[in-house]
């Protein structure tokens, strides 16, 4: 048999080899890998280092697959040498492999310009697993990180470690960042999509020298400025890996030079990949190299004909968020070439498409990347765009959401990296039960690359999955045009701690007063309470801890837990309401006491001679349990509801909630406090509580559905506080209990509450204990306000004589 | 009576929140004053709708939503942004800060000065757009 060497377990490599497996004859084949690592997706290392992928979440090839395949994997070894005439490489380890064929894929090396200093403790290079988890492991909350270089991979290293928590600058030597890829205006909406985002970016800065005594302490730039770090991140570009090939004297420019047919200037040996010259252009994205790699396996496995024709450039930041794309030429300047423009500096979004003699020659998009595929299409197709020229920027809205899918030919292709067509994926949908897009990945490596033809993907599945169901996506604004579960995952992954930082990246700056608090609540209950409270963008109820009233006056219900007071209590209550001339006093239907018409700067002082706490009255929060006398006085009273319910109040009280939280606990069937109407219900049986949610009697009224029926109090009160957990995480801002269980399905939520797997509620117990750790009595605020004017009436400075 | 309209003094910048609102009285008129970060804009701290207190709504930009129905005033204009139908304004007051300082433009009686009484001047309340723009100005 035909011995196979490939050097590199790269990318390239491996496809290449992917590729050849499907190819008869038969090789032998050796890969030699100098990383310890099975065959990853380096493309997204940087999602590694920003915490949205784990390492094994990147690998593409598992070692199964090498052994699937009888491939012999050599991982840690370095090929030093080339030695063609013997036709043998020779490894760092001492050994020396025979070849028929040998493939170099050696990939890149980090370029790092010639500085001072750059082998001091600290410095890293972003390239590989290996410098990621370094990464990982030095990069923390407070940490000065500086990245040289603004490019593609010096700005996605760069959010990485600030999501990581690190205080990171951008340090770059151009006038713009990713000058290769940007026009000026383009570039200057990246840089301040960045700074929202909170990097901060230095421009037109050259890198003299990396000071510190043996670890790394800042900075110095050619104009004898300074900057402070603790980390240094090199990402100033990347150099053809071509040392052994030099060696061996095959011919090399700045990189291995190959023809169309991907053969070097030795007739049995091949290189494809970022080590790699076509034509007088090295390659560095995914789609050139897997194609280099689809033509070499023809032609090394002797079926020769297949040619590389070269290939549009094209890149994509992948920083989530901040959305650029850029492809093709767009720095020609000669006469004839078109140039069509569309900006909003609100919504941060830009785009820019060239054309020459009618056909698209350049595009460039920040902000909104969702076109993406049509332009890459037509750059590839070289179309006649005379017919779009009226939507080249914006689509026509077509009526038939699958006619996008309907109206292209079976040989299209979808995925551009891996290059996996129309055609392909519906015959893996009709053949091999592809019918989600986890599986599709797994059987046509479809959107496995870049992953910005998911949409398409998806788009394909719903127009041909035969039960194909989408999820319902609501969004929350149009300030922010996302669904509230996908904006949860976004707060979450991308640690956003303040509504302001994820109105700028996501939304449209400003938002307003309907998605503004929502995003408050989600950042409460994302973060259990440990994120940063923005007064502003909260009702002002939230801001004063009282019910607005129509007067502009307020309300003020202090807690009384379960419904019980004592004759202290309320003989405070009626100081307080005559203190402050209270207008009226009402017993409400919550089994509370209502002190209406007060004025703002009255409210501390009311709370702190009352002496009780914040009924939450005035919020999307705990509001009470509404309890009856239960065992202690009612001669039917099977259950004692009342400590029950104080209980229950007690644990959940000062928590907000999506929507507003009304709970009961009666101590027998007659169902005196009306549990069975309550958010929450707690029903006492003979021996038993059942705990009942999602009733309602207000504008709707609806009879609560079972949760569950348990022997305890106990139970009944942890079963209780894993569905409020639930809810508080999953329903939408002002979607009640009984709403939401209507979306949601009660037998999921039994599924995923009293029903859940061990951990499943340890996790919920454990945020709901956090959450509440840190919850406090909002009207605390009346001695300590969290502004000097929060409930103060300012007093002009001056005042008009009249 | 004549009047005239006259700057007055009305609080150090901190005292108003970013993004926030507050009341104040100045001369018998309610006023919100509002931070907007990078400058502060002042209407009339009653929305036409039902007389709902301005500085207590959420800002969005330039506009404040009421906190009562969600009115959403234009805090330049003092034009109500979501009800084509209501051709109603707020009024608008002219902003200035110095040394942290925020002072506002108000009209008052002219009572002491009477050289100073410009008559034209008495109707300029109602003008927003002339308002606004003497805020510029300054």
């Amino acid at each position: 048999m035909n011995r196979l060497v490939v050097i590199g377990n790269g990318m390239a490599g491996v496809a290449c080899v992917e590729q050849i497996l499907k190819h008869a004859p038969k090789f032998d084949i050796t890969v030699f890998g100098d990383e310890t690592h099975a065959n990853y997706n380096r493309i997204l290392l940087s999602s590694v280092l920003a915490g949205e992928k784990a390492a094994d979440e990147i690998v593409l090839n598992s070692l199964d697959w090498y052994e699937k395949n009888q491939i012999q994997l050599r991982l840690g070894v370095r090929i030093t040498e080339i030695d063609p005439p013997a036709k043998t490489v020779a490894g760092d380890d001492g050994s020396v492999t025979a070849f028929d064929k040998l493939l170099i894929a050696t990939g890149s090396n980090p370029l790092v310009p010639p500085m001072e200093g750059t082998k001091k403790e600290g410095v890293y290079v972003f390239r590989n697993l290996d410098d990621t988890r370094a990464l990982l492991e030095r990069a923390g909350k407070g940490v000065k990180a500086v990245v040289i270089g603004g490019g593609l991979l010096g700005l996605e290293a760069a959010r990485g470690l600030q999501v990581q928590g690190c205080d990171v600058t951008v340090v770059h030597l151009m006038d713009t960042l990713m000058e290769r890829q940007l026009d000026l205006t383009g570039g200057g909406y990246l840089k301040s999509k960045m700074e929202c985002l909170g990097v901060k970016v230095l421009l037109e800065r050259s890198t003299t020298a990396i000071l510190g005594n043996g670890h790394v302490e800042g900075l110095a730039f050619k104009d004898g400025s300074t900057l402070d770090a603790d980390l240094v991140v090199i990402a100033a570009g990347i150099r053809p890996n071509v040392e052994i090939a030099r060696k061996a004297g095959l011919q090399v420019n700045r990189g291995i030079v190959v023809n169309d047919f991907m053969e070097t200037s030795h007739p049995d040996i091949f290189a494809v990949g970022e080590c790699v010259e076509h034509n007088g252009a090295c390659y560095g994205l995914v789609a050139p190299l897997l194609e280099q790699g689809k033509v070499l396996a023809a032609t090394i496995t002797g079926n020769k004909g297949p040619r590389f024709a070269g290939s549009v450039p094209a890149a994509k930041l992948k920083i989530m968020g901040v959305d650029v794309f850029s492809a093709g030429d767009f720095f020609d300047k000669t006469p004839g070439t078109d140039v069509v423009r569309y900006e909003d500096p609100s919504l941060g979004i830009y785009k820019k498409l060239m054309l020459r003699d009618g056909k698209l020659c350049g595009a460039i998009l920040v902000g909104d990347t969702s076109d993406s595929h049509r332009y890459m299409d037509w750059l590839r197709t070289q179309e006649d765009l005379a017919p779009h020229r009226r939507q080249l920027l914006f689509p026509a809205p077509s009526e038939d959401a699958g006619l996008d899918v309907a109206s292209m030919p079976d040989t299209k292709i979808v995925c551009g990296c891996v290059g996996v067509t129309k055609g392909t994926i519906i015959d893996a949908i009709h053949t091999r039960g592809v019918n989600t897009l986890a599986q599709l990945k797994e059987c046509t490596r479809a959107s496995t690359g870049c992953g910005s033809c998911t949409e398409h993907c998806q788009q394909l599945l719903k127009a041909v999955v035969p039960e194909f169901q989408e999820e319902s996506e609501r969004v929350l604004c149009k300030c922010i045009p996302y669904s509230e579960e996908k904006l949860r995952d976004i707060v979450r992954g991308q640690r956003f701690f303040s509504v302001q930082q994820v109105l700028d990246i996501y939304g449209n700056g400003k938002g307003c007063e309907v998605c503004k608090p929502a995003l408050s609540y989600m950042m409460d209950v994302v973060w259990c309470g440990d994120h940063d409270e923005d007064r502003s963008a909260r009702y002002i109820n939230d801001r004063v801890h009282a019910n607005i009233q129509k007067d502009g006056t307020f309300s003020v219900v202090p807690r009384m837990r379960g419904g019980v007071t004592s004759a202290k209590e309320l003989r405070r209550i009626a100081d307080v309401a005559e203190k402050y001339n209270v207008p009226m006093v009402k017993v409400t239907g919550s089994q509370r006491i209502d002190l209406l018409g007060v004025k703002k700067s009255d409210l501390p002082k009311i709370w702190a001679d009352l002496g009780m706490p914040s009924g939450q009255a005035y919020t999307k929060g705990v509001r009470m349990v509404k309890t009856c006398v239960g065992t202690d006085f009612c001669r039917f009273g099977v259950q004692d509801s009342t400590k029950a319910g104080i209980e229950l109040e007690r644990r959940l009280e000062h928590l907000y909630t999506p929507a507003k939280v009304k709970m009961g606990a009666v101590g027998c069937p007659r169902n005196c406090a009306e549990a069975t109407v309550k958010d929450i219900g707690l029903v006492g049986q003979e021996g038993t509580w059942q705990v009942v949610v999602g009733g309602a009697a207000g504008k709707k009224v609806r009879k609560a559905d079972l949760l569950i029926t348990v022997e305890s109090t106990e139970e009944a009160l942890q079963a209780a506080t894993l569905f409020f957990q639930y809810y508080r995480e999953n329903a939408n801002f002002l979607e009640r209990t009984y709403d939401f269980i209507e979306r949601v399905g009660i037998e999921k939520v039994r599924r995923e509450t009293v029903y859940a797997p061990i951990a499943v509620q340890q996790g919920l117990r454990e945020r709901l204990r956090k959450s509440k750790r840190l919850a406090r009595d909002a009207w605390l605020e009346g001695d300590e306000p969290r502004h000097p004017t929060q409930f103060v009436q300012i007093e002009p400075l001056e005042k008009v004589m009249q | 009576m004549s009047k005239i309209k006259k700057w007055f003094r009305v609080t150090q910048v901190e005292n108003i929140p970013l993004r926030e609102g507050r009341a104040v009285q100045v001369g018998g008129h309610d006023i919100a004053v509002f931070n907007l970060g990078d400058r502060f804009l002042a209407v009339e701290n009653k929305c036409p709708h039902r007389g709902g207190p301005l500085a207590d709504g959420i800002v969005s930009g330039t506009t404040v939503a009421c906190p009562l129905h969600a009115w959403k005033v234009d805090l330049n204009s003092g034009e109500i942004l979501n009800r084509p139908e209501n051709p109603q304004c707020v009024q608008t007051f002219p902003t200035f800060v110095e040394n942290g300082v925020l002072s506002v433009e108000i009209t008052v009686k002219a009572s002491s000065n009477p050289e100073a009484s410009l008559n034209c001047l008495a109707s300029i309340s109602q003008n927003h757009n002339f308002s606004n723009s003497a805020s510029r100005e300054v």
